[in-house]
């Protein structure tokens, strides 16, 4: 396929933005349940939660650009009954407003307590807040991964794995960058989210090469003698039918050489993985917010060739019909 | 109920393309507005059309066969990119069977064009929505052109008649029975997608000639060769025919 900078940005942007308010919850729910023994203040996850907000609205703005008509977006959330693409649509913004209202909660103390345990364990109202929205958070995740994964004969999509992986690149880069923010604002924090975050990049690695190694494999399924239906060993394509290229020449197609497609998967395979860990792991010794940023930079870089390669690799049997001019 | 659909003869077919001229030609005038090109006497033109003809050369040397192989939506039953649009903008008629997209819905997102393993849409790049054939809806059912002309422009521009339109779920139709007894076929049957539109085989009209029918062993006239093996005087064959 034809990757698309605009979807590219979308799916990584608003991985970020997820990835950091599942941070955040996990931080409030750790320290609520008397895991954490610091108590951490209101304003961090309020000011963590606009942060994880910013990366949504950035990611929402970014797929305005793959639309033909922007102005009919709003019909987009018609078909959820059938399309994991409208059900995108629907879980973005809920998504968002449920962040916002746990932000603004935050922000403001609306904060009272529900109950106390016997062992002095406090669930504060924002914690159901923030449990409702991790809900969306991953259901946006699979909403996402699923526009791809629900294409059957997108062979090298068509896998949980697919799904997997979008939750865990997320999260992965959500977490790298809490730690980025628990070392600029709670320092005590910082070894909680950098492990969580070194734990999330080495388990999506693990994901990542499985799926690559399952896509290296894979036996597509039409060939061009199903798509012609004659049965002949030998078949080559004379002409196309449009001597100038068409749609069908363009938009599945990723248009570069196998070695640049293969430059990118080494590319992404040391930016999203080893080179985060070395930083996230520096960083974390020394307490230096400016190694951790580095990590959170390198890892975004490489998540952007991550979902090149992905859309890159994909291919789609209609090429069949387009393999000479 | 009625499924229209095309069924294209690959024996009958001599890549003249003039079915894609004539869609291109109506579709273009038609009242949903016209296909967008780009650049269309420069250099890279790129244009909208709902078909194609493209060739295939099947064997090796001296050993060869053109095939020139149409290539259109083929309005399937079971349509994968109908299900994924976000706006309900693409849909599957339920009185034919014809799969459309309304032009006024379209997003351009562009995502059926992925769940379609044929690549059968394209998208307008002047109109920024999303295109395909149509099976000429707006001519089929027009009561003002005589009824032999109520059929798609290219079944009507097709020189050799390669191209036949009918209802596939009629198992008395022209196209039922072409499907059913000239051995018609669907494209990529792997993807369960049920295409209507059907092809017909490449066939070759073999007469197989045994040497007995080239020498008749009692031949009266003795022209050939090979003399009878009987006496000559005795009655042959055509003696008892009557």
């Amino acid at each position: 396929m034809h990757p698309a900078f605009s979807v590219i940005f979308l799916t990584t942007l608003i991985g970020v933005g997820q990835g950091l308010f599942l941070a955040l919850f996990m931080g409030q729910f750790y320290s609520a349940a008397q895991f954490l023994p610091s108590q951490v203040s209101s304003s961090f996850y309020s000011t963590g939660s606009m942060i994880a907000l910013l990366f949504l609205v950035a990611g929402l703005v970014s797929s305005v650009f793959h639309l033909g008509h922007p102005e009919r977006a709003w019909r987009s959330a018609a078909q959820w009954r059938t399309s994991w693409l409208s059900r995108e649509v629907i879980a973005l913004p809920v998504t968002m407003g449920i962040i916002f209202i746990y932000g603004l909660m935050q922000y403001m103390g609306w904060d009272m307590v529900i109950f106390t345990t016997s062992t002095g364990a406090k669930l504060p109202l924002t914690l159901i807040v923030g449990g409702v929205g991790v809900l969306s958070v991953v259901a946006l995740f699979v909403c996402t991964s699923m526009i791809y994964a629900c294409i059957k004969f997108l062979q090298e999509w068509s896998s949980p794995l697919t799904v997997v992986n979008y939750f865990l690149l997320g999260s992965a880069s959500g977490f790298t960058l809490a730690t980025v923010f628990s070392s600029a604002t709670e320092p005590e924090l910082l070894n909680f989210y950098g492990g969580f975050a070194i734990a999330l990049t080495i388990l999506a690695l693990f994901f990542r090469l499985a799926s690559l190694y399952r896509n290296s494999r894979i036996k597509h399924k039409s060939t061009i003698q199903s798509a012609i239906g004659v049965r002949h060993n030998t078949i080559v394509q004379l002409a196309q039918g449009a001597m100038g290229g068409s749609f069908n020449t363009k938009e599945y197609f990723h248009g570069k050489s196998a070695f640049f497609l293969k430059s990118v998967k080494y590319i992404f395979l040391i930016l999203v993985f080893p080179l985060p860990l070395i930083f996230l792991y520096s960083g974390m010794s020394n307490g230096s917010t400016g190694v951790l940023m580095a990590a959170f930079i390198i890892q975004y870089a490489g998540l952007v060739a991550e979902r090149w390669f992905f859309f890159a690799q994909a291919n789609h049997p209609q090429n069949i019909y387009y393999q000479t001019i | 109920m009625t499924q229209l659909a095309l069924v294209i003869d690959l024996n009958v077919c001599v890549g003249c393309s003039a079915c894609v001229t004539s869609c291109k030609e109506w579709n273009t005038s038609g009242p949903a507005g016209f296909m967008g090109d780009l650049n269309p006497y420069q250099a890279e033109p790129n244009g909208t059309f709902f078909n194609r003809v493209q060739t295939y050369e099947v064997g090796t040397f001296p050993n060869t066969e053109t095939v020139h192989f149409p290539k259109s939506c083929l309005h399937c039953e079971d349509a994968p990119c109908v299900p994924v649009c976000p706006t309900g903008a693409s849909y599957k008629r339920d009185q034919d069977g014809i799969v459309l997209v309304d032009y006024d819905k379209c997003i351009g997102c562009k995502y059926c064009t992925w769940a379609c393993p044929y690549g059968a849409r394209e998208l307008d790049e002047q109109q920024k929505v999303m295109k395909k054939c149509t099976l000429c809806v707006d001519r089929i059912y027009d009561e003002s052109l005589p009824e032999s002309e109520r059929k798609p422009a290219c079944v009507l521009a097709c020189p050799t008649s390669a191209r036949l339109f009918g209802d596939v779920h009629d198992p008395d139709s022209e196209v039922s029975v072409v499907i059913r007894e000239e051995g018609g076929y669907p494209l990529m049957p792997e993807w369960g997608t049920k295409p209507s539109n059907h092809y017909l085989p490449r066939r070759k009209q073999q007469l197989h000639i045994h040497e007995d029918e080239l020498i008749r062993v009692d031949n009266p006239l003795k022209k050939e060769e090979r003399a009878p093996s009987g006496p000559v005087d005795a009655p042959t064959l055509d003696d008892f025919a009557l």
